[in-house]
């Protein structure tokens, strides 16, 4: 038995080393498996280095092999909580890259679609952050409750409710049925009381203003050099939204605004995302009074064989710009096929983002980007 | 809608910020030669007229004689874009100037055509792998991985 008297002084100042910590893969509240390899000092961050692919399935890859028309499945898988959008920019570039038109109403019944995920994807995001602020669970059920009223819409235009595969070079591949609309109505009328009572339990929420604001700044001119893009961008101020500045479809033709934060901290990332929720409510309403009649689909051929050349067609995803380089040899399929992921370019800056913060903020930090893994790894 | 500029008066542009750097020009784009790559977007990003301040996308082609990177540059004051591309050489080791210096945005973008086209970026501050583990045999998006 050692006598406690024994044991040497400790020393006057005592040694601190820096910590090695892997978080994941998979914790990092759980946006995927993701895994950050973290230099702490005590509790204040270090050095952070992001390590993923765990979920690269090689998508790039299988679209060399498939149609172009088959193409549209995979991308579903890329961001899955977005599965509309990735179509739009997928079936964009391929309307470019072959000259395809589209029927008023097929661009007309794409942007309704898109709008639509754009809140469900963004109920999500919110659902989560409140997940990561320590509000355990109830707050994301909320946001997974109406979410689901927009999967139940697309159940009604697709039979699908994630991976929707709904839009096809050339158009859509079927009409809404006549009892999408009255639902669609029901939705668009229920949805802003919902989407204040939202804002209500964040914006003046002590615990999110006390925890979120001035956390994690980003400036805008590092946020250009890093290549952010989506609600990130904005959220640093830059009005950028390529619906405004580069306008596919009939987005040219809707009224609607860009939210901008104004400081570009973790609290503006958020609030982004409610204020662009609304937009997009406005957006659907005016397509569903506009919609003309019509066709829905250019009858393309089933394998499309577009001449020698490339495209690059890209859309404002919930998540930032995704885009879709296709190079074409005139081949049935795609000789290359490039997938401009802004959940995987958007992580640059999270270095610049984390350091110096302490590990409790980490998590809160990282869900503010917004990354979806299935679209990081590909 | 963001402009997309005229190959041939980006490629008049900078035969004159960077005489000798332009290999040829297309309807698809401008090609430079990987030499003078830095120069040409240096130029680019700090001419007043061209101000690319925004790097969209790094792409890797594989064109079985040679591997094409495709740069896709916008800029943000202006909303114009523009193409660049530029050849790497042979097929052995294949390498590129790194344009992390200019956009850090490309730092992960570059990481990824290493990994998965095998065109190594000269001067990139941390050159590994990114989607797939260290020891992953060959580099997936070659024509020629696996046999082909």
């Amino acid at each position: 038995m050692t006598n406690l008297q024994q044991h040497p002084e400790p020393p006057a100042e005592l040694e601190a080393e820096p910590v090695v910590v892997n978080l994941g893969p998979q914790h990092p509240s759980t946006h995927g498996v993701f895994r950050l390899r973290v230099i702490m000092d005590g509790e204040t961050i270090q050095d952070v280095e992001p390590i993923f692919g765990y979920l690269h399935r090689g998508t790039e890859k299988l679209a060399e092999e498939r149609s172009y028309t088959q193409v549209v499945t995979l991308t579903d898988r890329l961001d899955y909580t977005a599965a509309m959008s990735n179509n739009l920019a997928y079936v964009l570039a391929v309307e470019k890259l072959a000259g395809i038109e589209v029927p008023e109403r097929g661009m007309y019944l794409r942007v309704i679609a898109a709008e639509l995920q754009r809140i469900a994807a963004h109920l999500i995001f919110v659902g989560f952050s409140l997940d990561e602020l320590g509000a355990f669970h109830t707050p994301l059920l909320y946001g997974f409750r109406e979410r689901e009223r927009i999967l139940d819409l697309f159940e009604m235009l697709c039979g699908a409710r994630i991976t929707v595969s709904y839009m096809r070079p050339g158009g859509v591949h079927q009409d809404a049925p006549v009892d999408f609309w009255p639902a669609l109505d029901r939705f668009l009328a229920d949805m802003p009381h919902y989407l204040d009572e939202l804002q209500g339990l964040i914006a003046e929420n002590e615990i999110v203003v006390a925890r979120t604001k001035g956390l994690a700044v980003l400036l805008a001119a590092k946020a250009i050099n890093c290549s952010m893009s989506g609600p990130v961008l904005r959220a640093s101020g830059v009005a950028w939204d390529l619906r405004k500045q580069d306008p596919y479809d009939v987005y040219g033709r809707m009224q609607f605004d860009i939210p901008v934060g104004a400081n570009g901290d973790t609290y503006d990332r958020l609030l982004v995302r409610l204020y662009e929720a609304r937009q997009s409510l406005r957006i659907v309403a005016q397509a569903r009074k506009e919609i003309p009649g019509g066709p829905v689909r250019t009858q393309a051929p089933f394998f499309i064989r577009p001449p020698v050349g490339e495209a690059y067609g890209h859309v404002e995803a919930p998540k930032g710009e995704l885009g879709f380089y296709l190079v074409s040899q005139g081949g049935i399929s795609p000789y290359r096929c490039k997938i401009r992921s802004p959940s995987f370019i958007n992580l640059t800056a999270l270095k610049e983002m984390l350091v110096g913060y302490k590990v409790a903020d980490l998590v809160v930090i990282f869900g503010s980007i917004d990354v979806n893994m299935g679209e990081v790894d590909r | 809608m963001t402009r997309q500029l005229a190959p041939q008066e980006v490629a008049r542009f900078l035969s004159g910020a960077a005489p000798g750097s332009v290999a040829s020009w297309g309807s698809a784009g401008v090609v430079v030669h990987r030499e003078s790559l830095l120069p040409v977007c240096k130029a680019l990003k700090d001419s007043a007229d061209y101000a690319t301040d925004f790097l969209v996308a790094i792409t890797s082609v594989d064109y079985v004689e040679y591997f094409e990177v495709v740069y896709h540059l916008l800029s943000l004051r202006h909303n114009h874009a523009l193409v660049l591309k530029v050849r790497a050489n042979g097929r052995e080791s294949p390498s590129v100037p790194s344009v992390t210096s200019l956009w850090q945005g490309a730092d992960l973008q570059e990481r990824e055509v290493w990994d998965l086209m095998g065109v190594a970026f000269e001067g990139h501050p941390n050159m590994k792998r990114i989607l797939t583990w260290e020891g992953f045999p060959g580099h997936p998006l070659r024509k020629d991985h696996l046999g082909g």
